[in-house]
C-alpha cells in the first residue's frame, strides 16, 4: 500500500475496482484501490461523488492541498474503526493534567531529540544542541501545558537557527515562518511538515485513536490536533534531513520557488522533486529491534499509533520514537 | 433448565475460539481494538468461507446475535477452518454452539471441515467438555472485566497473528 501524490490536473474517477486518472493531456493511469494507502491531490483535479462514495468503502482518505501546496482538508471516510473504550481513556488522558502533561511532554521530548540528532550531523553546532538541552530540562520541571509549549517553541527557535551553519549559503534562512512562507528553505520545512502530518492522519485512521483528541496542542486547535503532537516527533526524522539534503546536494535549486505577494513557494517541478524524495523516503526500510523485522517508516508512524493505544489503555508506558541508528 | 446464563454474559463463539487463542486478543476483540484484515490469511479464510460449500442451502446461521454457525445441516452444524493450528480453540467454539443450541432444546453434532487439507472433525458435547465450557466462560468474564489488556506474552503463533505489531511493536 502506498500514497498517491497527483501532481497533475484532470479527472479523478472509479472505474470497476480502480481509480482512474486522466490527464488533462490524454494520459491515463489506473491505480487499483489495493494499492492505494491515501491519495494526495495537489493538481486541479476533478472528482465526482461516486468517486467519495467509492473510498469512503474502501476506508481510502483523501488529502487535498492547495495551489501553493499548503494543506487545505482532508475527505476521511466515517469511522470504521471505532472503540468506545478507548475514545472514553484518549478523554480521560487529556481530562486529567498529569496524564496530559506525561504524554506531551514525551512529544517534546521525541521532537528534540531527532533535532538534536540532526543538528549532531554537522560540525560547529555544539552551543545550539547545548542550548536545546537546557530548554528541555526547564520542560521537565514544568508545571503547565503552557510552560512547556513555550520551551518547546524556544528549543525549536534555536534548532531553526543553526540551519544557516550547514546548508548552501544561497538558502540562507533568517527564522522560521509559516504564513507564509517568506524565503525557500521555509517553504520546504512548511511542505514537508504538510505531508508528514496528512501521512499520520492517513495511518491514525487505519487504528481506533480519536485523531481530534490531543495531548501538547489542545484540541481546538486543528481538527486533527493529535495528528499535530505525533508530527512533532517525525518532522524532525523524516521531513528536515530531506530539505537538509534536497538543498545540499543540489537537487534543489532557486528555480523550484515561485515568489509572489503570497510568499515564496515550490513551484511543481519543485514539488515533483520534494514528493519523489520523500516517498522514498517513507518506503525506506528499518531493522525493528523489538519485531525483528524491517519495517518502513510509514509502518514506524503506524507503531506510534499503536503505543500510544497502549498507553491509553493502560498497557505499556509510552515513550516516542527515537531513532536508535 | 440450565444454571449457566447465556444471555446476562453474551459471550459470542468467537470469544470461547479466541479464550482458548490468547486472552490478550480476546481483551482487545471485546474493546473493539480490531486489526486491519490485510493479511493474505484473513482473505483466504474469506474466500474458504464463501466457496467452500456453495450448494448446501443453510449457511451462516445466527442466533441470538450470540452465535454464527457456519452450516446447519440436519442433525449437524458444522464450522469450517483453514487450518487445524488452533484445533482446541475450533473444538470448543462448536462445543459452545451445541451446549447453546441444548439449552434451547435442540440437539445436534458438530462438525469441523478443513477443506484446505480435505479432513473433517466430529465434536460431541460431552459432560467434560460442558464442564470445561463453563470455566471458559467464568474465564472470559474474568479476562473482559479486567482494566487493562493481559500482557503480551510471545507464543509461537504470535508472528502469525494479525496483532503481532500491536503487541510487540
Ligand atoms: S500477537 Fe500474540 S499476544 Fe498479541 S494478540 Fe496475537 S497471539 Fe496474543
Amino acid at each position: 500500500m502506498q500514497s498517491y501524490y497527483l501532481l497533475c490536473s484532470g479527472t479523478l474517477k472509479r472505474n470497476e475496482n480502480t481509480l482512474l486518472v486522466e490527464k488533462s493531456d490524454g494520459e491515463k493511469k489506473v491505480i487499483p484501490i489495493e494499492n492505494i494507502d491515501s491519495i494526495h491531490v495537489f493538481g486541479q483535479m476533478n472528482f465526482n461523488k461516486e468517486l467519495l462514495v467509492f473510498l469512503a468503502r474502501e476506508g481510502k482518505p483523501l488529502h487535498i492541498y492547495n495551489y501553493y501546496g499548503n494543506y487545505s482538508g482532508t475527505f476521511l471516510p466515517r469511522d470504521k474503526n471505532v472503540s468506545g473504550e478507548l475514545l472514553v481513556r484518549q478523554v480521560e488522558h487529556y481530562l486529567d493534567p498529569q496524564k496530559r502533561f506525561f504524554l506531551a511532554l514525551a512529544f517534546v521530548e521525541g521532537a528534540m531529540f531527532h533535532a538534536k540528532r540532526n543538528l549532531r550531523e554537522y560540525s560547529g553546532t555544539e552551543p545550539f544542541i547545548q542550548k536545546i538541552e537546557e530548554e528541555l530540562d526547564k520542560a521537565y520541571s514544568a508545571t503547565s501545558i503552557a510552560e512547556l509549549m513555550g520551551c518547546e517553541g524556544r528549543a525549536k527557535e534555536i534548532y531553526y537557527q543553526a540551519f544557516n551553519l550547514f546548508l548552501k549559503e544561497e538558502f540562507y534562512f533568517e527564522k522560521r515562518e509559516k504564513r507564509p512562507p517568506s524565503n525557500p528553505v521555509n517553504a520546504l520545512i512548511s511542505f514537508g511538515n504538510s505531508l508528514i502530518y496528512t501521512t499520520i492522519l492517513s495511518e491514525c485512521y487505519r487504528t481506533q485513536l480519536n485523531p481530534t483528541i490531543s495531548y501538547l496542542h489542545e484540541p481546538r486547535e486543528r481538527r486533527f490536533s493529535l495528528c499535530l503532537d505525533l508530527a512533532e516527533i517525525f518532522k524532525p526524522l523524516i521531513a528536515d534531513p530531506l530539505v537538509f539534503r534536497l538543498i545540499n546536494t543540489g537537487l534543489i535549486t532557486k528555480d523550484d520557488f515561485d515568489q509572489d505577494l503570497n510568499g515564496c513557494y515550490l513551484n511543481d517541478r519543485g514539488k515533483e522533486k520534494f514528493l519523489k524524495a520523500f516517498d522514498q523516503k517513507l518506503k525506506t526500510t528499518i531493522k525493528h529491534r523489538r519485531l525483528k523485522r524491517k519495517v518502513s517508516y510509514r509502518t514506524i508512524l503506524r507503531l506510534e499509533c499503536y503505543k500510544l493505544i497502549r498507553h491509553l489503555l493502560g498497557d505499556e508506558v509510552y515513550a516516542p520514537f527515537k531513532a536508535w541508528w | 433448565m440450565m444454571e449457566t446464563s447465556f444471555d446476562s454474559l453474551r459471550i459470542t463463539g468467537v470469544k470461547i475460539n479466541y479464550f482458548f487463542i490468547c486472552k490478550r486478543k480476546l481483551w482487545l476483540f471485546d474493546r473493539g481494538i480490531q486489526m486491519e484484515q490485510e493479511s493474505e490469511r484473513v482473505l483466504l479464510g474469506k474466500l474458504l468461507d464463501e466457496y467452500s460449500y456453495p450448494r448446501k442451502k443453510r449457511r451462516r446461521v445466527t442466533i441470538d446475535d450470540l452465535i454464527a454457525i457456519d452450516l446447519v445441516e440436519g442433525d449437524t452444524v458444522r464450522e469450517v477452518k483453514y487450518s487445524k493450528v488452533f484445533e482446541k480453540a475450533s473444538i470448543m467454539q462448536i462445543g459452545y454452539y451445541l451446549f447453546y443450541l441444548k439449552g434451547l432444546g435442540i440437539n445436534k453434532k458438530g462438525i469441523i471441515s478443513y477443506p484446505r487439507l480435505r479432513k473433517s472433525k466430529e465434536v460431541v458435547l460431552t459432560d467434560e467438555m460442558i464442564s470445561e465450557l463453563k470455566e471458559a466462560m467464568k474465564g472470559i468474564e474474568e479476562v473482559l472485566t479486567m482494566p487493562s489488556p493481559p500482557v503480551a506474552e510471545k507464543k509461537p503463533y504470535c508472528r502469525k497473528c494479525a496483532y503481532f505489531e500491536f503487541c510487540f511493536g
